[in-house]
């Protein structure tokens, strides 16, 4: 409590939710240390609610299957049939609670029943004294298990993204789930569960110490639970808060979205048109057959696709994304609530997609790919990967604007600075000071770029297609299919029906690809695929000529390139040559020149259409030793 | 055949030729067993029981002939930035990992590989799309070359 200071701290909510007027509350400068109290380096204890929330499930179980059991005499009890108590035949139809009730044997029933209770309470009250987690100024780490004992350390600069979930039982109790996502499967570290307030303050203290910032933190810019004079109206507060932002403020969405919209993009999915086919099946097979079987064998399937759509739409009512101080925001859910933060440098490419149904009102799907996975269950039940669940064009644009500055901007900025210390245009400082701006310049180039390649086709944006021959083996979309270069990233358009457009960030291509199958062998355009961290994804397949390939593959290679201790130095000196490849690159049918004195020298003896005699060899990029 | 993608003036550097004889076998070996199960089916006493036979060993004859020459087609060069890993005759590929991507390096010696001193290297990446291989290299050689690419992957190596 030594650092707390009252002070104009609490800026104006318009909701009315927080009492301006009001002092600070004991219970609210408790709860502002908390967090300083939680990541001192100690081990502390998890929320006390923690065993009866991880438990909470058993009882459920437990109660159903009483339930589920007693129902016939639960009916009875609550309203008494005209015929009066059912005879039981003593047991002989083995409903259990029958039996017992015939038996006199409810206390002893209810006693093992008692007992069991204890003892699952008991090992959840245990394993709840065995769980401690502690944040030192590297790691966090967390100590679990009875007989087993488990320890795991993940270091805060490894962190992939902190998520706070908060289950509906949890909201109840005011606790929440903290879960710390690291590279990898099941590599998540999962604080289970926390005080709501003090998880807010715990993820952005890490989150701070993660990013290098070891300035003491100070209490007042955490977010802290609202002002509230009784437990119930503080529950009932964070209850209905919105999830809180760095000072303490509501975090203004980006994109809204629309009740309809949601509704709308739902029901126009391939799941219903694969719900349509069922129903279609069932009444033709109930027609002309007049058999029932296929009803019943697709009944369950029909209920099913109720909870899918229920779900779709209910999770994603609340959503919303932020830019904030610690990585881009995203939360979800109306009852259940999960909102993930994910740091800056933490995502690994974007990937847009259209439905063809959703195409009539230009809504797109925004999904990112990354090195962690999260636990949280998107709508169709996956890893969720969806940063924008349905949203216009408009709402794309100010999605990627949040993202793209820190994915292909920065990397963009350097490469331009690079380009100009070399050239002596401006100095150090200047630089420094110039870099941001000049990464949201380059990213907006890109998204421009990005714009005029969701829809388009052809050579249009500045595409590379398919060649059209590539005809024959993509029917539709060998218009589409293409690739371009932009600052920074590299953008794969493809689908002709789902619309598709991915964009790569240079930095984190992985490798690239070329294949060439025997139906391609005569006629020069293999498929290529560019790899990027995600568990076996193959982000891109299309046809290409093959020089266009050899280019792409060697620009790829040259986009590993980092050197260790200045790994800008390395990307500027990538993206030169990468741009020299470009503007040497010819129109059509054309040999570049030579061109000396840099650090690579290209050939480019190139015949795109491929169709003039002699020139069966195509485009090939030669890396000279430099 | 001529438009085969390949690069000029690269020099490819082969794996061991020897590495053509464990290849053989395996591939001997899983066509006979396939020709030993489908014998099972002569006891219907149709034709084409023996013909399937007869095929399986047809392609697995082939099959095995083919292995030496497929053998003389892995390839990889060690160039300024990446590794690039070349595979196949009928099917190409090729795979450019730039050192940085490298996340380890496993070097594998099955029992027959090592008795002819050869060792697999397999190269992992982020993604696991482009696991690349490199069978049958000298064992020697291949200590040499994962030596090699570690210390140059540790010093472009790109945060994941």
């Amino acid at each position: 409590m030594s650092g707390w200071q009252p002070g104009p701290v609490q800026p104006p909510d318009p909701a009315g939710r927080r009492r301006l007027d009001q002092q600070p509350s004991p219970r609210r400068a408790a709860a502002s240390t908390a967090a300083l109290d939680l990541t001192d380096g100690e081990w502390h204890r998890l929320h006390p609610a923690t065993p009866l929330l991880k438990g909470g499930i058993v009882f459920v179980v437990i109660l159903g299957i009483f339930v589920n059991n007693a129902r016939e005499q639960l009916l009875q009890f609550f309203i008494p049939g005209p015929d009066g108590h059912r005879g039981g035949g003593g047991g002989d139809d083995g409903d259990p609670v029958d039996y017992v009730l015939n038996h006199g044997l409810i206390g002893l029933v209810l006693l093992g029943i008692a007992a069991l209770l204890v003892v699952i309470i008991g090992i959840f009250y245990l394993s709840w004294r065995m769980n401690t987690f502690r944040v030192t100024a590297e790691t966090v780490e967390v100590r679990s298990g009875i007989v087993f004992r488990t320890n795991r350390r993940a270091r805060l600069d490894r962190i992939q993204g902190i998520n706070i979930q908060r289950p509906i039982l949890a909201r109840v109790f005011g606790a929440a789930k903290l879960e710390i996502n690291q590279a990898g499967h099941d590599a998540n570290v999962p604080l289970a569960y926390l005080r709501s307030a003090s998880a807010d303050e715990v993820r952005s203290e890490i989150l701070r110490r993660a990013s290098g910032t070891r300035e003491a933190a100070n209490p007042q810019t955490g977010s802290v639970g609202q002002p509230g004079t009784g437990v119930i109206e503080q529950r009932l507060n964070e209850f209905l808060a919105e999830p809180l932002g760095e000072d303490g403020q509501p975090p203004q969405s980006v994109v809204h979205m629309h009740l309809g919209r949601l509704i709308g993009s739902a029901v126009l999915s391939g799941f219903t048109l694969f719900m349509v086919a069922i129903v279609v099946a069932v009444v033709v097979s109930i027609v002309t057959t007049g058999q029932y079987f296929l009803l019943f064998v697709f009944l369950p399937t029909i209920l099913g696709s109720f909870s899918y759509y229920s779900r779709r739409i209910v999770k994603s009512l609340r959503y919303s994304i932020t830019s904030t101080r610690d990585g881009i925001r995203i939360g979800w859910g109306l009852l259940s609530t999960s909102n993930e933060t994910l740091p800056p440098g933490r995502i690994h490419s974007i990937r847009l997609s259209q439905p063809l149904m959703w195409r009539p009102f230009g809504w797109w799907e925004v999904k990112i790919n990354r090195a962690s996975h999260s636990s949280t269950k998107g709508a169709d039940n996956q890893a969720n990967t969806t940063i924008l669940p349905v949203g216009s064009k408009d709402d794309v644009v100010r999605v990627l604007g949040l993202i793209l500055p820190e994915l292909v901007g920065l990397t963009a900025a350097d490469v331009q600075i690079e380009d100009g210390l070399a050239r002596g245009e401006f100095s150090a400082p200047e630089v420094v000071a110039a870099q941001p701006q000049r990464a949201v310049e380059e990213s907006t180039r890109t998204l421009s770029l990005i714009e005029a390649g969701m829809t388009s086709a052809g050579s249009e944006g500045g595409f590379t297609t398919s060649p059209r021959r590539g005809q024959v083996l993509r029917w539709f979309s060998w218009r589409r299919n293409g690739f371009r270069t932009a600052p920074g990233a590299l953008l794969l358009r493809k689908g002709a029906i789902w619309r598709q457009l991915v964009v790569v960030p240079l930095p984190r291509l992985q490798s690239v690809g070329v294949r060439q199958g025997p139906s391609c062998g005569d006629c020069g355009w293999p498929p290529r695929a560019a790899h990027r961290p995600g568990a076996d994804r193959r982000q891109h397949r299309s046809d290409r000529s093959a020089g266009r390939h050899r280019l792409l593959r060697d620009r790829g290679s040259r986009c590993g390139r980092r050197g260790a201790g200045r790994p800008d130095a390395s990307l500027a000196r990538r993206r030169r040559a990468w741009r020299r490849r470009r503007s040497s690159e010819p129109a059509a049918g054309g040999v570049s020149g030579r061109r000396a004195g840099h650090r690579r020298t290209l050939v480019l003896p190139v015949d795109p259409s491929g169709r003039r005699a002699g020139h069966r060899r195509r485009a090939l990029a030669l890396p000279a030793t430099g | 055949m001529t438009t085969r993608l390949d690069l000029d003036g690269a020099t490819w550097t082969r794996i061991s030729p020897k590495y053509k004889w464990p290849e053989m076998g395996s591939y001997a070996l899983s066509g006979l067993v396939v020709a030993a199960l489908s014998a099972f089916t002569w006891f219907s006493g149709q034709w084409w029981s023996y013909a399937l036979t007869a095929a399986i060993l047809v392609v697995t004859i082939l099959v095995v002939a083919f292995v030496p020459r497929r053998v003389r087609a892995i390839g990889y060069q060690l160039r300024e930035d990446d590794l690039l890993v070349r595979h196949g005759i009928l099917f190409l590929r090729f795979v450019a990992v730039p050192y940085g991507r490298m996340q380890l390096i496993d070097v594998n010696r099955g029992p027959i590989v090592r008795a002819l001193g050869l060792s697999d290297l397999k190269f992992v990446t982020a993604a696991a799309s482009s696991a690349v291989t490199i069978p049958g290299v000298p064992a020697a050689e291949a200590e040499k070359l994962r030596d090699r690419l570690v210390e140059l992957a540790e010093s472009r190596r790109a945060g994941l």
